[in-house]
């Protein structure tokens, strides 16, 4: 059995309302999103290797807004894995989201997911996460802001020691 | 990977396929794959029909070929000297083994038009597509079929490898192979779209959900009446 690991993995997603949220149409058209995000934020919270997400006092991160646009909306959390990530973003209910996302959510030009590695026990902050993204926009996925589609493994203790600035 | 395979990978694949022609071995083949699970050889022999040093024989032989794996455990609850040997047990191995003449690519265009659908955001649209494709296949089952149309037969003909757990059809293969790796949310809201055209093109009663599992397809079929995409 592997020893636990002294890294976890943080992920940031964003999205932008297909229908903006000023448009009277708006919530008739992210009803159906509406209804699973509590259940949907339960299953995550109950599956193996989840670790945190960030959340308000209503259970969920939808009034959060990083990027100054109403439209905009961010979902940032740790896992202990790759694994654990990607079971839940695609081999549990989470799938029929991801499977329904163009009827809610826009499509964004430029990277909208990123991951990246952090030592075990920090939470990372909303900053942290966008500006892992913009690494990941800039200089595309490497060690330091991957996506699912191109990880990289978990850094040796040599690389993050030098990297990070919490320990 | 675009392009053929080099020499040493296509004959090493001709030569797995080629093995399944003998009828014994594919028998062995075929019980193995259908269980869905590791298999022993006493097991294995036993449904084929044979003795079990023939069954042992073609195993390996598959195994040799990279069409099945193998692993030694034990089966009983005894340890220790005088337990008996762990048994082989057989299953098939994830990876696909494929040859095509001439050549033909179809992960390559798969993973570029994926690719492309992806970043235009068009995924309602391949879902449309599918459900019509579905509806049109499953018209034609319907059609050709000589009594009432077998929805486990027309997806096993698919290559979704059907199997009842009570009330449902789960799927233990999924046919889109590195594509669906490579694109999930797409593909899997693809396949729903397809299997739902097909039940519907068939003029069944059944409803195909998704229940997404990491051992098998995402999709599951309702026999019987409509119900909720999940039951609770």
């Amino acid at each position: 059995m592997a020893e636990p690991s002294r890294y976890h993995l943080a992920q940031l997603n964003i999205g932008r309302w297909r229908v903006p949220s000023s448009d009277p149409a708006h919530a008739t058209s992210v009803a159906d999103f509406m209804a699973l995000l509590d259940p949907i934020n339960a299953l995550a919270d109950r599956s193996p290797g989840f670790v945190w997400r960030l959340q308000t006092e209503d259970g969920n991160s939808i009034s959060i807004r990083p990027f100054h646009d109403p439209d905009i909306l961010v979902n940032l959390s740790v896992w202990e894995s790759l694994e654990a990530l990607r079971d839940f973003v695609y081999a549990s209910r989470h799938l029929d989201v991801m499977r329904r996302r163009r009827e809610w959510f826009e499509r964004l030009a430029e990277a909208y997911v990123v991951l990246w590695w952090l030592p075990a026990g920090t939470i990372p902050t909303v900053d942290d996460a966008k500006r892992k993204l913009e690494l990941l926009r800039l200089a595309g996925p490497s060690p330091a802001a991957f996506t699912l589609r191109q990880p990289f493994p978990v850094p040796d203790a040599d690389t993050l020691a030098g990297n990070d600035a919490r320990v | 990977m675009l392009g053929g395979m080099d020499l040493p990978d296509r004959t090493r694949h001709l030569t797995a396929i080629g093995l399944l022609l003998e009828p014994v071995r594919r028998a062995l083949y075929d019980y193995v794959c259908a269980s869905g699970r590791e298999v022993s050889r006493n097991e294995a022999a036993e449904a084929a029909g044979v003795q079990r040093t023939l069954a042992a024989f073609h195993l390996d032989k598959l195994v040799e070929a990279g069409l099945l794996e193998a692993t030694f455990r034990r089966l009983g609850e005894r340890r220790g000297p005088g337990a008996g040997r762990p048994a082989k047990l057989y299953r098939r191995v994830p990876a696909e083994v494929a040859v095509s003449v001439p050549a033909r690519d179809y992960q390559a265009v798969a993973h570029l038009l994926a690719e492309t659908v992806e970043r235009t955001g068009a995924d309602l649209e391949l879902y449309k597509s599918a459900r019509r494709a579905g509806e049109v296949a499953g018209q034609e089952a319907a059609a050709t079929a000589t009594g009432p149309v077998e929805v486990e037969g027309v997806l096993a003909a698919r290559g979704y490898e059907p199997y009842r757990d009570g009330a449902v059809l789960r799927l233990r293969n999924c046919p889109f192979g590195s594509v669906m790796r490579a694109f999930p949310s797409l593909v899997c809201g693809m396949n729903l779209a397809l299997v739902q055209g097909l039940l519907t093109g068939m003029g069944t009663g059944h409803t195909a959900r998704m229940e997404p599992a990491a051992s098998r397809c995402c999709v599951a079929v309702a026999l019987g009446g409509p119900s909720k995409v999940y039951e609770d």
